[in-house]
């Protein structure tokens, strides 16, 4: 498919902010189909062909896709699908799984993640992780938001901590919660207060990227509203990736969707329309419910 | 042969039973529409749990009552003379009449009215004998007609059965609890006797360990301090636990997080190989290899280190226990949830960071449980100590020098000849007590270390 037939399927309705990836992702032989938009926004992450195998088996098929700048990119898709696999890729997480090799090249603001010189220590700094269950650390709630900052020499005296934890807390959404008893341990809290801390711990060693493996399916409504709210806060300062079963909650969060399918990325653009005119029919099943 | 007769008797009574339950219940098969509420299985299997129940409770009676029945039987055979006579000569008389009957023989030849009283008490046995044999086999077989007349299509025989096996499984259980009962109330009935000859005071606070020999005769004869003992078992364990901490940890640390699923495999049993050396081994090895060596390597360095020493034999207790605190900490650390290593590396930790500043605390309490049950293995642990620690007791600072431990000196008060009324053999009833309540104290706080750890993840 061309991106002419694109612009002809869907005539009536025009996302209001519209995210051009980079040229060359039209240069590569791929059957993923994508979506330019008018405006042009810079993209943070560049991935090119990146495939993974677990052993012998390949779990993720030539993904090229760029990730824009303070804006939510969702994966969407089937379980099973690599979604979780490619965001791992993206901070290097799947270094620490035994067996597991990873091709193609993603760069970071234009710096190869997967070269030797660049220390995957680091770049875990620069691109923060939520996982699908909270897990904080059996610790107060304090130690938890200060271990990242503590590890990597950001505080230099306690109030210079003091003021991390406590911005970090704010920006997390939690501090009026828990302003009374940071020396509380976080296994403490709600799942998603839990959850909350878990984005503040994150956001205290200041990433550029955060990653988010379906932060929200351990969680009540409620709480997963909140968490929801919290997302859309944090797009002003930082670029976020979300993986996410819930098709709604991608539509709700996020500008841009990608959707996933057996390993291959198979559609992606604006999340409006991908929902409203996607172009792939297995996208167009999907999102109709019929399968997944 | 008596024993073999009785269960050969109970094996046939299960069959016939069990094989009457069946029977009965697939006859009854047929006019319940094929339809019966339990399996054949479990009908024969009540029919035989009901048969053997009465069979059992006679025979279980008579092994109560054997012993009194027939010493009943032997007063009553013995002349008027003899049966006058009183406490101690009397049990002579019965005791002189059951080893004739056993086939023995006694000292000074029988008398004539013992013969007949051995050969009366023989005859009385058999028919005793015969006697409870049959009423077993006969409340046996009664029983099992009531269980066979029992069953119907709609019986519950595999409910019932579900909690007859429950009610075994808690006798079971029962037995294993009311035999450490025994043993703690044994240890305390001859410890308190003990406790008659010398002052607990005496005992606890003594600093000085000089028994003096069991043959020297009665009265407290010597001086039972339990310090300079205590004092060498704990300078042991601490010495041994010095050795074997860091190493058992760092190889737990090194399996769990740091080792390929193939070398964990194959380095893992073969730590365990360690755990497998029976103690007696280690206790040579300490006397023969470690022992030398530390007293050559003290020479060296100018150290006076004896060849059986505290060190000598703490070392080696060391290298026993290091597979226990490995393997324990290894499973404990690979219960830390993956979440929490991924949360800290996610976040740019190294391994070695999220290792020290997550992954250990997290684990810490159940660590401290498995050091606590290494501590009361230490502690308790006797071959390579009597080896390899010179069992001299006295209270020394320098683990250069020999000691003695508490398991060693029952070990020593034990053996050879002994007269179990002497202060000297009674002492080791108040040392086993006193190590008892030592490791009983350091498992219970090592059990609730770790169950409160299991409870914070599960």
């Amino acid at each position: 498919m061309t991106t002419n037939a694109r612009t002809e399927a869907t005539p009536m309705h025009m996302p209001a902010e519209r995210i051009v990836p980079q040229s060359d992702l039209y240069e590569t032989p791929s059957s993923t189909v994508r979506t330019p938009d008018a405006e042009p926004r810079p993209a943070r992450i560049v991935a090119r062909k990146v495939n993974v195998f677990y052993g012998a088996k390949q779990a993720l098929f030539d993904v090229s896709i760029d990730i824009p700048e303070r804006a939510v990119t969702a994966f969407i898709g089937p379980s099973g699908c690599g979604k979780s696999t490619f965001l791992r890729c993206l901070n290097r997480m799947n270094d620490t799984i035994e067996g597991c090799r990873v091709t193609g090249t993603i760069r970071l603001d234009g710096a190869d993640i997967a070269d030797p010189a660049l220390d995957p220590v680091e770049l875990r700094a620069r691109v923060g992780m939520v996982f699908q269950k909270p897990n904080p650390f059996p610790k107060s709630i304090y130690e938890n938001v200060a271990y990242g900052p503590r590890i990597h020499g950001l505080a230099r005296a306690r109030a210079d901590l003091d003021a991390v934890v406590e911005s970090s807390l704010r920006k997390a959404g939690l501090w009026g919660e828990v302003k009374d008893r940071l020396n509380e341990p976080g296994t403490g809290l709600s799942g998603g207060q839990q959850q909350r801390l878990c984005i503040a711990r994150a956001i205290a060693v200041s990433p550029e990227v955060i990653l988010m493996d379906e932060p929200c399916s351990a969680l009540d409504p409620i709480a997963t509203a909140r968490i929801e709210e919290l997302i859309d806060e944090l797009t002003q300062n930082f670029t976020i990736v979300i993986v996410t079963h819930s098709m709604q909650q991608a539509a709700r969060v996020s500008q841009r969707t990608a959707f996933f399918h057996l390993g291959n990325l198979v559609e992606e653009g604006p999340t409006d329309m991908i929902f409203t005119g996607p172009l792939e029919k297995r996208t167009q099943d999907y999102i109709t419910g019929r399968f997944g | 042969m008596n024993a073999t007769i009785v269960a050969g008797l109970l094996l046939a009574l299960i069959a016939v039973a069990y094989r009457a339950g069946w029977s009965r219940s697939v006859s009854l098969a047929p006019a319940a529409g094929g339809r019966l509420h339990s399996r054949p299985v479990y009908h024969g299997a009540l029919t035989a749990l009901w048969a053997l129940a009465p069979a059992l409770l006679v025979l279980s009676l008579w092994a109560l009552l054997a012993d009194p029945a027939s010493r009943a039987f032997i007063l009553a055979q013995l002349p008027p003379d003899v049966a006058a006579l009183d406490g101690p000569k009397l049990e002579e008389a019965v005791r002189r009449i059951r080893q004739i009957e056993s086939g023995l023989g006694v000292a000074g030849g029988a008398a004539p009215f013992e013969n007949a009283a051995a050969q009366a008490l023989a005859e009385f046995r058999t028919l005793a004998f015969a006697a409870v044999v049959a009423a077993a086999a006969g409340t046996g077989a009664l029983a099992l007609l009531a269980a066979r007349r029992r069953i119907t299509a709609r019986l519950r025989a595999r409910n019932e059965v579900e909690r007859i096996v429950g009610w075994l499984m808690i006798a079971c259980s029962v037995v294993a609890i009311l035999t450490t009962a025994g043993i703690v109330a044994s240890l305390l009935a001859e410890a308190v006797r003990f406790f008659t000859f010398v002052s607990p005071a005496d005992f606890f606070l003594g600093t000085v360990w000089r028994p003096g020999f069991s043959t020297t005769g009665h009265g407290a004869g010597g001086e039972y301090g339990l310090l300079p003992l205590l004092w060498g078992t704990l300078m042991v364990a601490a010495i041994a636990m010095l050795v074997a901490l860091p190493i058992g940890l760092m190889a737990a640390i090194y399996l769990s997080q740091y080792a390929r699923p193939k070398l964990r495999n194959a380095v893992k049993p073969a730590i365990e190989v360690l755990a497998g050396i029976p103690t007696i081994v280690y206790g040579f090895f300490a006397l023969v290899s470690v022992g030398p060596f530390l007293a050559s390597a003290g020479t060296v360095l100018g150290l006076p280190i004896r060849a059986t020493s505290a060190l000598t034999a703490g070392v080696v207790m060391g290298i026993m226990i290091i597979p226990f605190i490995s393997s324990l900490s290894d499973d404990i650390i690979r219960q830390v949830p993956k979440g929490l290593r991924d949360g800290s590396l996610g976040l740019g930790a190294t391994q070695s960071e999220t290792i020290r500043r997550v992954v250990l605390p997290a684990a810490l309490p159940g660590i401290v449980g498995a050091f606590l049950l290494a501590v009361s293995r230490a502690i308790g642990e006797t071959m390579i100590v009597v080896l390899a620690a010179g069992n001299s007791p006295f209270l020394r600072l320098n683990p250069g020098e020999p000691v003695s431990t508490v398991t060693v000196t029952i070990v020593n008060q034990l053996t050879g000849d002994t007269d179990f009324a002497s202060p000297q053999s009674l002492v080791a009833f108040a040392l086993g007590l006193t190590l008892f309540a030592m490791t009983l104290v350091l498992n219970v706080a090592a059990l609730y270390i770790v169950r409160r750890y299991r409870e914070q993840y599960e």
